[in-house]
């Protein structure tokens, strides 16, 4: 079986974002980069799949030089190949992300390596589109299954479990087909020391991106006003715990 | 014309669909409701409150959903020269118009909280990073798809609505809408309250430090008739079930008053408790940001005040025992 697994490299903001002069990117002078939380498992789900049924794996993203480092983290964790749809260029909304998407596998599939498995995260932390995966699945014409927290591959099919509301749902899908998971489906592992080590030593395959057009036209990113308060602290320590339960009380939670 | 997926509960419209509903009588355009399965006539009936014109009901399978009710929705879409298709930004909301999306090559923007029409475009206000930031955006063509972003806009019954009158469809059938199949649902264990339901949250996070340390928030949680919910630093820790996390990447929640002890406030965690009426903080550092969205605080070690608090009302209810007797 071959696994695809796409991610994102995102910045990782602590308690308050902050935007650039132009208003057109987050300003990361002071923030580390991450994967995206759902692509992380969606990485793990790849290696566990393939530790599973036997096979081989790539990542795959679209981004600038940097996102190297998501794609070393992925392969450190098991991933066997890279792709790196190099681009410096702003303007990728979900459509020319699909697109460029597709593109990758159809040359990927020219050169022998169909997939049967593409996995993505249900949704990047940044943009919050809820599409890509969806978008691939129709340009290739497979089964799309998306808000997946429990996979299982079977013999030419696979099954899905999702929560929805009051509870969970059993879907199944045949191969080849699209699943976009949610964190929770597994609890990803960290990069072992070989592991990064033999990360590094494996070349990561660039195909450098057209600038794209987009339909879906950022004009500026801005903070929501903040709802600050300011704090009634009713004390220090365990000396608190009387006025606490009086507020409580006083708020219904408990009868007085 | 603008169509808006009107989500239901046998026959009673969800309120998240209420706010799309009121989000998209403000975009000038006469609107249809479309329901699917059974309920939708239902549905569409009760959403004529809402300002709904017209109604079209799709007598759609639930065991082959996504697929069958997108191809509809994007058939009616083209059929009815509709200039939009509005959804609640729900799990199905967002799945379903991503993939009318795909099949009539339209934008799909995620999560809108304003819209409004400029010539043949739509200038929107969108939310990112889970509400933390908000992008305007600009997108043209002749098709757009939106969802509204949750509890971004009150529900608001139409001043002057009329009766609706509602058609019936089959589905257009085909076998690619039918590759994904529902086999199977798993109701939630009746009794047990769900986090994004609960009126009390217990919330801890890194500060608890160990899996064990959560027996503190579940003695007080139990005590209080309330649920455990967590950050994202405890899931990942693996010291307890992502089920239970809140944030960006779990649950939201809404409850009367969220306790949130040993959590920083990280944007990731404060997206998922925006929607707590009250908050009261317990954290051994006075500068923590998340004090900055409090509205009480005790400066402490959670695991002295969390059992103090417990021990307290423990003795007040030993105490009205008491004197009942």
């Amino acid at each position: 079986m071959n696994v695809l697994v796409c991610v994102k490299r995102v910045p990782a903001p602590g308690s308050r974002i902050v935007v650039t002069d132009d208003g057109l990117e987050i300003d990361t002078t002071h923030l580390g980069f991450t994967m995206s939380p759902h692509e992380e498992c969606a990485v793990e789900e790849a290696v566990r799949q393939i530790e599973a049924h036997g096979g081989s794996s790539v990542v795959l993203t679209l981004g600038a030089e940097a996102a190297v480092e998501q794609l070393q983290h992925a392969l450190a964790i098991g991933i066997d190949r890279a792709i790196l749809l190099e681009t410096d260029a702003t303007g990728w909304d979900a459509i020319a992300t699909a697109d460029a998407i597709v593109e990758a596998l159809r040359t990927e599939a020219a050169n022998g390596t169909p997939f049967h498995l593409l996995l993505f995260g249900n949704e990047a932390a940044d943009s919050g589109d809820y599409q890509v995966a969806v978008r691939v699945a129709h340009a290739l014409g497979m089964p799309c299954v998306s808000g997946v927290k429990s996979l299982e591959v079977g013999d030419g099919t696979l099954s899905a479990r999702r929560d929805v509301r009051g509870g969970a749902e059993v879907l199944t899908a045949p191969l080849p087909a699209v699943v976009a998971v949610k964190e929770g489906i597994n609890l990803p592992r960290f990069p072992s020391v070989p592991g990064r080590l033999k990360a590094r030593k494996k070349e990561i395959d660039r195909r450098p991106q057209a600038a794209p057009t987009a339909r879906v036209e950022t004009v500026r990113l801005r903070v929501p006003p903040e709802q600050r308060s300011e704090a009634q602290v009713l004390g220090r320590g365990p000396d608190a715990a009387p006025a606490v339960v009086d507020l409580l009380e006083q708020l219904g939670i408990v009868e007085r | 014309m603008i169509l808006v997926l009107i989500e239901h509960d046998a026959g009673e419209v969800e309120s998240t669909s209420l706010q799309a509903l009121t989000f998209a009588r403000g975009l000038g355009e006469p609107l249809r409701g479309v329901a699917f399965g059974d309920g939708g006539v239902q549905a569409l009936e009760a959403a004529g409150g809402y300002g709904i014109e017209a109604g079209t009901h799709v007598r759609a399978e639930e065991s082959h959903a996504v697929g069958a009710w997108a191809h509809a929705l994007a058939d009616l879409a083209a059929s009815t020269s509709s200039a939009a298709v509005v959804a609640a930004g729900t799990d199905r909301g967002h799945e379903i118009l991503a993939h009318v999306g795909a099949r009539a090559s339209a934008p799909f923007v995620a999560n809108c909280i304003a819209a409004e029409r400029d010539g043949d475009a739509w200038n929107l206000a969108r939310q990112r990073w889970g509400g933390s930031l908000l992008e305007d955006a600009r997108v043209g063509g002749p098709l757009t798809l939106l969802t509204v972003a949750l509890h971004a806009v009150a529900a608001d019954a139409a001043p002057d609505a009329g009766a609706v009158g509602v058609d019936e469809i089959e589905p257009p059938f085909s076998e690619d809408d039918q590759r994904v199949r529902k086999t199977a649902f798993e109701a939630m264990d009746t009794g047990t309250v769900s986090l994004g339901d609960a009126r009390l949250v217990v919330g801890g996070g890194r500060g608890v430090g160990s899996a064990e340390g959560f027996g503190d928030l579940d003695a007080l949680a139990t005590t209080l008739g309330g649920t455990v919910g967590v950050s994202r630093a405890v899931t990942s820790a693996g010291w307890r079930p992502h089920a239970e996390q809140i944030g960006q990447t779990g649950e939201r929640i809404a409850p009367d008053l969220y306790i949130a002890c040993g959590i920083s406030g990280a944007s990731q965690h404060m997206v998922g408790c925006r929607g707590a009426k009250k908050l009261l903080v317990i954290n051994t550092d006075p500068d923590a940001p998340i004090l900055a969205r409090a509205d009480y605080a005790v400066v402490g070690d959670l695991h002295q005040v969390v059992p103090a608090i417990t021990a307290e009302l423990a003795r007040r209810r030993t105490d009205d025992r008491h004197h009942e007797r």
